[in-house]
């Protein structure tokens, strides 16, 4: 491989401008995809990955810039079109139909035809050579369900590649998948690369990143970082790249956040976690949370946060491991049994697992201790008002009156009647899921001041952000997750963006004190 | 004094005020069926002899008013149901099956050779003997059969979590074929006054059916409102999801309300085949599902789920049957009368619909004002804006 650059380059993508109502999702962003290369592409939520290959396969038209095959100007109008055009993607959901049969979804919408009709006895063998392309066998009259995922996704793959794909966009394929399944598709990879494809390769998982890809295109907030060869891009110096700190900023971070920890909590242990698990989703958590102490949980995102709160809340409860409350065995089996604890939790997404849109205030502040009550306690008319309006002043709720619909509310607001609907409940251990996301400034600010407020009257916190650096302002002690692993923790004077950062960084889930030289 | 007179005259005011939002938010949610229903009784006074006259023969009241009530007690019932099911997001399809079900049941306990051939002689003894005990085992009977059923719908929708329209199809059409089995092809006609009463008779002057469902919605509305059901079941209506993460118990919830479902169901079907004193495993409640959801939809209770009407229903379930009494005084044949009853259906639903009253009215409000200026009379102005 020595040509230059410029002949090897397959996909060329310079000063992409994308822009939606309110948002400038992609700012001019370049992309070179050489043939016989995995090249990863990587950026925190919000990034403009996703938009980007929307634009590739002809989903989003985009408002600026070019894109270039082969040297040669093209204007992908759908999906199908991008196909044609040698672009073919897989999407992290599997977009396939797990009711019909591995061949005919391989030959869904291209099917061999006679006179109009579908020729099954062609299909099947053209499935069966898309397969062997791949060095799979499988019996192509199966429904494609009774395969497993990884199965299916490589079926995907095979459907992409059967257009005589030139390259090949793989937009998060291994989120679903166990590791034996993650070394398979990998290994698939690389055999593709040697045969002279061109593979996007959009992960949240760093070591894949690592493991396979040859170049590495950072993404933030819509804008081009960067391009770097894999060898030449140590782990902390592309972390640092895409949540936009440099290296010496975050050691001076380092340095106010010690003051702050200074602080020492000696409460009692409240939540004890010994090597909580569940099947498929996260592995080997354990942590201690003392009355009065915020304890973060870090990590990016997919990392096992959420997952972590939603064992702990009994949401997806633990298959493996204890949780101890008070020193005691407990385990919540559903949001209600952790509730009876006097655990609560804000969820991630709000909007679908937080507010009840179509009820107003009073009844959303209301609605967690009416639920621990029971149906036949009834709050009164009277004890409903003053608790709402105890809550919309005490957080500062802004909302016309107390019967006005949560739905009506910015987002802001409604977190802050999600946190008064379990403040009313008064729990102690209260888990905070992304309780800044999406939120105005001042509202972020109050919530960050709130957490502070409640720890120093006994409240014990779990807090969760994707912002390390809010994490790291707000805990006294952080757990470092990253590819469903628990990979360390730090307390007290140890904890800084930076130190979060290295954390994750680490090759070895073995959390060492030293920093990745950079 | 004046200051005195005039804090007593603000006073006065606010609480006029009051009592005013307190109406407003009794009616306003309804005011379209309401509107309607008045429309409606407006029609029926002045074309229909007689239609509020209101005669007390034999000590009991008769007329078409006292008709719209008594012929409408079993959709008012199955209504009744049906809101607290649709209010979680659901539907109940086989409430028309069910009525089947607990009227083949109950018009078999009282049929002698039935008794015999299925349960024993000791049956017809005990229908001789104890007639009294007999008539109680047999309600609760026929109530028990449609409570099963109705457990059958919550099963299949809070645990296997079917889709409530599939889940409550099956019973749909089996429930007729259960209730074919029970009666083994017969149509049951009986002459037992005791029974037929609670179709038939008149308690204080009114029907006993009138009585039975105004102590339901009576009852209902107390379960709901007085306690705090009827916000768990909007909580779970509304986002299901949501509801669970704040530890209340959605499935519990959504079976309750299907048993519930089946219970008013079996109710009506009572009402409905002691009224006629036999039961026709083909025809008692037969299209009742589809009046019951009518009733609910018509009184602002959205399919979507979350917020229920109880009032509402009931004001839904009065407008279909005045709609009904009102084409048969009309002499409107029944095959034809379902179409200007779909038609004020339609109507009230998109009335409902704040859309469509914008893009409707809209266009109107604007014109006030222009005829207003050009000094015309704003019914004629009408045709120029």
């Amino acid at each position: 491989m020595s040509n230059t650059p410029a002949e090897q380059a397959m996909l060329q993508v310079s000063g992409i401008v994308k822009t939606f109502p309110g948002v400038r999702a992609l700012d001019g962003v370049d992309l070179t995809l050489r043939r016989g290369e995995v090249h990863a592409l990587m950026g925190e939520n919000g990034a403009g990955k996703s938009t980007l290959i929307k634009v590739l396969t002809g989903v989003h038209v985009p408002d600026g810039g070019e894109i270039r095959m082969d040297g040669k100007l093209i204007q992908p109008t759908s999906p199908r079109d991008a196909e044609s055009q040698g672009i073919s993607t897989v999407y992290q959901e599997v977009n396939l139909i797990p009711s019909m049969s591995v061949a005919e979804n391989l030959c869904l919408g291209r099917f061999p035809k006679l006179v109009g009709l579908i020729r099954l006895g062609a299909a099947k063998k053209r499935a069966r050579e898309a397969l062997k392309r791949l060095d799979m066998d499988l019996d192509v009259s199966r429904q494609l369900s009774s395969y497993s995922l990884a199965v299916q996704q490589m079926v995907a793959i095979a459907r992409a590649l059967d257009t005589d794909a030139k390259l090949l966009i793989l937009d998060e394929p291994t989120s679903s998948l166990d590791e034996q399944e993650v070394d398979e598709l990998l290994a698939m990879m690389d055999r593709l690369r040697k045969e002279g494809l061109g593979i996007l390769f959009v992960t949240h998982f760093i070591d894949q990143v690592y493991r396979i890809s040859d170049r590495i295109t950072v993404f933030r907030n819509g804008g081009f970082v960067g391009e770097y060869p894999t060898a030449e891009l140590p782990r902390l110096k592309l972390i640092g790249k895409m949540v936009g700190k440099d290296v010496a900023a975050l050691e001076t971070q380092e340095a106010d956040a010690k003051a702050r920890h200074g602080r020492a909590v000696a409460g009692q242990t409240l939540v004890k976690a010994e090597g909580l698990g569940r099947r498929n989703t996260v592995h080997d958590v354990q942590f201690d949370i003392q009355q009065g102490q915020t304890v973060g949980l870090a990590g990016l995102l997919g990392s096992g946060r959420t997952e972590t709160a939603k064992m702990l809340f009994g949401v997806d409860p633990a298959d493996v491991g204890t949780i101890k409350l008070d020193g005691e065995q407990v385990s919540p089996r559903s949001p209600r049994e952790a509730m009876r604890l006097g655990f609560a939790m804000t969820p991630e997404d709000r909007k679908a697992a937080g507010i009840i849109p179509n009820l107003s205030v009073r009844e959303n502040i209301m609605l967690a201790l009416q639920s621990r009550r029971g149906i036949w306690y009834r709050l009164s008319a009277k004890e409903q008002r003053e608790l709402a309006d105890k809550y919309i002043e005490a957080l500062g709720i802004k909302t016309p009156d107390r019967e006005q619909l949560v739905k009506n509310l910015s987002g802001g607001n409604q977190q802050k009647v999600l946190l008064g609907r379990w403040l009313a409940i008064e729990p102690r251990l209260f888990i905070l899921d992304e309780p800044t996301r999406g939120i105005d400034v001042g509202a972020k600010a109050q919530i960050e001041k709130l957490v502070g407020e409640l720890t120093e009257q006994g409240m014990s916190i779990l807090f969760i952000s994707s912002e390390m650096e809010e994490v790291a302002r707000t805990s006294d002690r952080v757990v470092v997750m990253r590819d469903h692993h628990q990979v360390g923790q730090l307390e007290g004077e140890e904890v800084s963006e930076h130190a979060i950062l290295n954390m994750i960084a680490k090759h070895d889930s073995s959390a060492g004190k030293e920093a990745v030289d950079v | 004094m004046s200051k005195l007179y005039d804090e007593y005259r603000r006073l006065r005011w606010e609480s006029a005020l009051a009592q005013l939002r307190w109406l407003h938010s009794l009616i306003g949610p309804v005011i379209w069926p309401l509107a309607a229903l008045a429309i409606l009784l407006i029609f029926n006074i002045v074309f229909t002899d007689n239609f509020l006259k209101i005669v007390i023969t034999d000590g009991r009241l008769s007329g078409y008013l006292v008709d719209i009530f008594r012929d409408g007690s079993a959709v008012m019932l199955v209504a009744l149901g049906m809101t607290l099911v649709i209010a979680t997001g659901g539907v109940d399809l086989s409430v028309g099956a069910v009525m089947a079900i607990s009227a083949v049941v109950s018009a078999s306990m009282v049929t002698p050779s039935w008794l015999e051939s299925a349960l024993g002689p000791w049956a017809v003894q005990m229908f001789e003997n104890s007639f009294g005990m007999w008539l109680a085992v047999l309600i609760a009977t026929s109530l028990i059969a449609a409570l099963i059923a109705g457990a059958w719908n919550g099963f299949l929708v809070s645990v296997l979590r079917i889709q409530p329209i599939i889940a409550t199809l099956i019973l749909m059409v089996a429930g007729r074929g259960v209730a074919q089995l029970i009666c083994e092809g017969q149509i049951f006609t009986y002459d037992v006054p005791q029974l037929a009463y609670i179709g038939k008779g008149t308690l204080i002057g009114l029907p006993f059916g009138v009585w039975l469902v105004g102590l339901m919605i009576m009852a209902t509305y107390l379960l709901t409102r007085r306690t705090a059901l009827g916000l768990m079941i909007e909580a779970v209506g509304d986002s299901d999801l949501a509801s669970h993460y704040t530890g209340i118990r959605a499935r519990t919830i959504k079976f309750l309300v299907y048993v519930f479902c089946g219970f008013c169901a079996g109710l009506a079907g009572l009402i409905e085949s002691t009224n006629v004193s036999s039961a026709n495993a083909n025809q008692i409640g037969l299209w009742y599902e589809l009046d019951a959801i009518f009733a609910v939809v018509v009184g602002g209770t959205a399919l979507t789920g979350g917020r229920f009407l109880i009032f509402g229903t009931v004001i839904g379930a009065l407008l279909i049957q005045t709609l009904t009494i009102t084409m048969t005084i009309q002499k409107v044949p029944p095959e034809v009368a379902l179409i200007p009853k779909a038609l004020v259906i339609v109507l009230v639903c998109l009335l409902q619909s704040q859309t469509f009253r914008q893009k409707v009215f809209g266009r109107f409000k604007k014109k006030p004002a222009a005829a207003l200026s050009a000094a015309t009379p704003a019914n004629s102005a009408g045709g120029e804006a």
